[in-house]
């Protein structure tokens, strides 16, 4: 079974983020004055062909341990549907 | 009898040509090893050199350290042989698990390309056996990517253990503690952002980094 996936890769909580802060510190200069926390990240898609959905999320989880992330200083929201809903 | 050095190349690496005549400078007989070939060919130490590897696509390193050379140096540092990672050879051990923490982007998301003052923090180290405690060397720095992160249980048991090996005098990219240089705890395998290599002959402005690379030479 096909399933897609997104991960988001994200800063951990704590960890400085220059493209967030340089971004934000930018925003004032348009006119946008009420936003804050701006943190920056990556959005990688992918399919997967595994037995179910289970399996799936453990290799997708597996893969961002392993690579897709440094845990050091980033960790992962793995979003999982099965290929061709919608989404 | 010289020692053999071992420099890396992978696809984009950059000083490696700096290296080896740096290398030949303080007498050791440098050769380069090929990143698909999973062996470091018997060398004495291995230099991971500066540049890029692979594109740095995803994280500086990411895909490196994926590479076959880099199983045969994971082997050869954990059987004791001196390995040293420079810039991007830093970033590339640190992805590879050799050496703790990680390396993000310089604060304020500047490229520093500029003599840096470092500190010789230890001179228990394959890199600074060498040189002496406390030194203050210049060495260039050439970076985006050298803000050197780890957590706090990380930075508290680099301390301890004496692990910081070199650090900025004045901190140019946000590093933790102004860490510019780590070991492991073997002390076999160092990393660091500086530019030894470019620091060898008055006519490139400093000498500083002959102390450094004679250390690895030195048994």
């Amino acid at each position: 079974m096909i399933f897609s996936v997104h991960v988001e890769v994200r800063l951990r909580p704590g960890i400085a983020d220059p493209q967030g802060s340089t971004i934000e510190r930018a925003m004032p200069t348009l006119g946008f004055s009420g936003v804050s926390g701006v943190r920056v990240g990556k959005s990688i898609r992918f399919e997967i062909d595994a037995a179910d959905e289970a399996s799936a999320r453990a290799e997708a989880e597996d893969l961002c341990s392993r690579f897709l992330t440094n845990p050091v200083i980033e960790d992962a929201i793995v979003e999982l549907e099965p290929a061709g809903v919608a989404s | 009898m010289s020692l053999r050095v071992g420099v890396v190349v992978f696809p984009g690496s950059n000083c490696e040509q700096d290296m080896l005549e740096a290398m030949r400078l303080v007498g050791g007989e440098p050769e380069l090893l090929w990143h698909g070939d999973a062996t470091v060919n018997g060398v004495d130490a291995v230099i991971v050199p500066g540049g890029f590897a692979h594109g740095d696509y995803l994280r500086p390193g990411a895909i490196a350290r994926f590479s076959p050379v880099m199983s045969a140096v994971a082997e050869f540092a954990a059987a004791g042989g001196p390995v040293v990672g420079i810039c991007n050879g830093f970033q590339v051990l640190t992805e590879a698990g050799l050496l703790p923490g990680a390396l993000q982007k310089n604060a304020g998301l500047k490229f520093v390309c500029a003599p840096a003052q470092l500190r010789v923090e230890t001179t228990n180290s394959v890199l600074t056996r060498a040189a002496d405690k406390g030194a203050v060397l210049s060495i260039p720095i050439n970076h985006f990517e050298g803000n050197y992160t780890c957590d706090a249980e990380t930075l508290a048991q680099l301390r301890d253990e004496d692990r910081i090996v070199l650090r900025y005098v004045v901190n140019p990219n946000g590093s933790v503690d102004n860490i510019a240089g780590v070991c492991n705890e073997g002390r076999n395998v160092v990393g660091l952002m500086p530019h030894p290599e470019r620091s060898t002959s008055e006519l490139l402005g400093s000498t500083d980094g002959l102390p450094l690379l004679r250390s690895l030479l030195s048994v």
